[in-house]
């Protein structure tokens, strides 16, 4: 099928560990059928050509964390017809949000050996609390496949299918044995967003959350037994505080964890 | 010829043999293995890919390996898996198709024709595959389901112990194998030898026992089967009062009790995925990049998944609460009005393996018991 028209990408960097955007580079298979019918216009990781906006899409990583940033991605907002985020950063503020929690002029203060030269908000949000977001792709890092397939359909005109099931549902599909029952490993997968295809698990490892929350997480129920295989409070509160520190979902068990349990 | 009915001892030391006949008469043998920590479903080559002297002690969320004091091969109860992905798999290519010049054309997955035999299909999962018969049946005949099943040779065993989340005795569907099998195997241990008690279950059973080295079952193996079964039969974990189930859960609808369960659910799916009967799936097209070819896919899916009842604005169970209530009364009442049989067949397996150990024998107790009006909250979703 011959398209008239590519559609023109752009990919985009905020604070963030540049994983995602190598995901997108990562897709050495189909590359090239992809530049064959996406016009990739401004993607400075891969490229130093850059060509102006507007732009079809944009892919945006990483999260806000400078008053420079908040300004800047309004301008890619306004120069893309869909916005799509990739990544725990990117749409939950990723692991820098660890800073909400605490004292960042401390901070400053302490890490760097001139804090004059730190301009920095308070704060690491994702893009969705600054601008309106078409869609949200999860993971540290993405996956290649929910990648692809929002790719194609952006090409197609059809909505992406991205579950917002839990990991388990994949590990179970993949037939993965259940290593928080079998083996009494501490795992988040049961309130985690599938996507990865249960990679860490499928290795005799819990799954430690880098999908974020599953659309419906019920992490009050999960952290009874977490603290049951044996995880302190402060372990249960750290297992929740990593790349989507910030999603409401985990943030708030990490927070139950503080108080304490009934 | 052994025929049907048939009864031979086959003592340990001809076992071997046993496998061979399969792989003789053509078959892939797919039977229990330790694999990540339990004993699985997988392809079995030789003798020593079972789990032999190997047990596991099971609880609600939990399940564990341990070893036995004797050389079982059969010796422990049901894993984490089922026979359901050999005859459902969890992910199943459904047709192809391609661009043509003015449309395009459809080309259906071509079936894999190779016989497979299970080796040790429990009782309650020998009832599972007569559900799941039904399942797929019926004005919408599920031909890829068919075609696994008809080509699909079962060796049963009848199970030497219980475990601690299994009911099949509350469920009618075990221990004892009645029937649904090509041969069935029981594993004695013990006075006499170890040995195993062979009934053959039909022809094609007949024609896989003619090639292991047998003698006609002595005085003894009989019954000593028979006690084994009765042993298992009294040992069970768990037991459910299944009187009146059909009326009693969509009676229910608001007892406090689902509120309670909904606290507990993960809606991590992890019931429905180990559950041999549960059948859900969803589709999805898989286009190409040049759009010039399309694939279906169907792969399991669950109603414990928001998006399962996602209809034109929404989802239809957005609560656990009511997904939770759906896959309780779907499962133990109104399967029997849309299958004319129970959805559940007592194996245990959606209690080991929920991580948090929701126990739906203990659910079902807890809804049986009158909700005390004056504090039964009403109209949560």
């Amino acid at each position: 099928m011959a398209a008239a028209h590519r559609p023109r990408l752009a990919v985009w960097k905020f604070a963030s560990c540049d994983g995602c955007q190598l995901s997108v580079l990562d897709l050495e298979d189909e590359l090239l059928a992809i530049a064959d019918r996406v016009e990739i216009a401004n993607f400075r990781e891969a490229s130093s050509a850059v060509a102006e906006g507007p732009y079809d899409v944009s892919l945006v990583e990483g999260s806000i964390t400078t008053a420079e940033d908040a300004r800047r991605i309004r301008e890619v907002r306004a120069r893309s017809r869909l916005l799509v985020t990739i990544g725990a950063c990117a749409t939950a503020g990723g692991i820098q949000a660890l800073r909400n929690f605490a004292d960042v002029e401390e901070f400053r203060r302490i890490v760097y050996a001139r804090p004059e030269y730190i301009s920095t908000l308070t704060t690491s949000t994702p893009i969705r609390e600054h601008v309106a977001v078409d869609l949200e792709l999860r993971g540290c890092p993405i996956s290649k496949a929910q990648l692809l397939e929002t790719i194609s359909a952006i090409l197609t005109d059809r909505a992406p299918n991205i579950p917002g099931e839990s990991v388990c549902i994949e590990c179970k599909r993949r037939g993965n044995v259940c290593v928080l029952v079998a083996r009494g490993t501490p795992c988040l997968g049961p309130v985690t967003q599938a996507g990865c295809g249960a990679i860490c698990p499928a290795f005799h490892r819990g799954c430690y959350g880098c999908f974020g929350p599953q659309d419906t997480p019920n992490a009050a129920s999960l952290s009874p037994t977490l603290a049951a295989l044996g995880l302190s409070p402060g372990e249960i509160q750290r297992f929740y505080r990593t790349f989507n520190a910030a999603a409401p979902a985990f943030r708030a068990a990490a927070d139950a964890e503080a108080r304490g349990r009934p | 010829m052994a025929s049907v009915g048939d009864r031979r001892r086959i003592d340990r030391g001809s076992f071997p043999a046993l496998l061979a006949a399969l792989r003789s008469e053509g078959y892939r043998v797919l039977g229990p293995t330790l694999r990540d920590a339990a004993i699985v479903y997988d392809e079995i080559t030789t003798e020593a890919d079972l789990p032999i002297g190997w047990t596991d002690r099971q609880g609600p969320g939990t399940y564990r390996l341990e070893r036995r004091n004797d050389g079982a091969l059969f010796g422990y109860t049901v894993g984490p898996s089922s026979w359901k992905r050999q005859l459902f798999p969890a992910r199943e290519r459904l047709w192809t198709a391609r661009r043509t010049g003015e449309g395009f054309e459809v080309a259906p997955e071509p079936p894999d024709e190779r016989p497979v035999a299970i080796l040790g299909a429990r009782a309650c999962e020998i009832a599972a595959i007569a559900v799941t018969d039904r399942v797929f049946d019926g004005a919408h005949r599920d031909p890829g389901y068919y075609a696994r099943r008809g080509r699909l040779f079962v060796v049963a065993v009848q199970c030497g112990q219980a475990g601690a989340t299994c009911f099949c005795t509350s469920m009618n569907t075990g221990p004892g194998v009645t029937g649904g099998f090509d041969l069935s195997l029981t594993e004695i241990l013990g006075p006499g030898g170890h040995r195993f008690l062979a009934v053959v279950g039909s022809e094609a059973g007949g024609r896989v026992l003619d090639r292991v080295p047998t003698v006609p079952a002595g005085d003894e193996d009989g019954p000593a089967a028979e006690a084994i079964v009765a042993r298992t039969a009294a040992s069970m974990g768990r037991s459910m009062d299944t009187t009146g189930i059909r009326e009693l859960l969509p009676s229910r609808p608001e007892h406090p009790r689902w509120e309670v369960v909904a606290r507990r659910c993960l809606a991590c799916t992890n019931c429905t995925m180990v559950c041999p009967t549960c059948f859900c799936s969803t589709t999805e097209e898989v286009p190409s990049l040049d759009a010039e070819q399309v694939e279906r896919w169907r792969r399991w899916d669950s109603c414990f998944n928001s998006q399962f009842s996602q209809l034109h604005g929404g989802s239809v169970r957005q609560s656990t609460q009511s997904r939770y209530r759906q896959w309780l009364t779907h499962k133990l009442s109104t399967w029997h009005d849309q299958f004319g049989t129970s959805g559940c067949v007592g194996c245990g397996r959606c209690i080991t393996w929920c991580p948090v150990g929701i126990d739906l024998t203990e659910e079902v107790a807890a809804i049986r018991t009158p909700a005390p009006t004056a504090t039964a909250p009403r109209g949560t979703p």
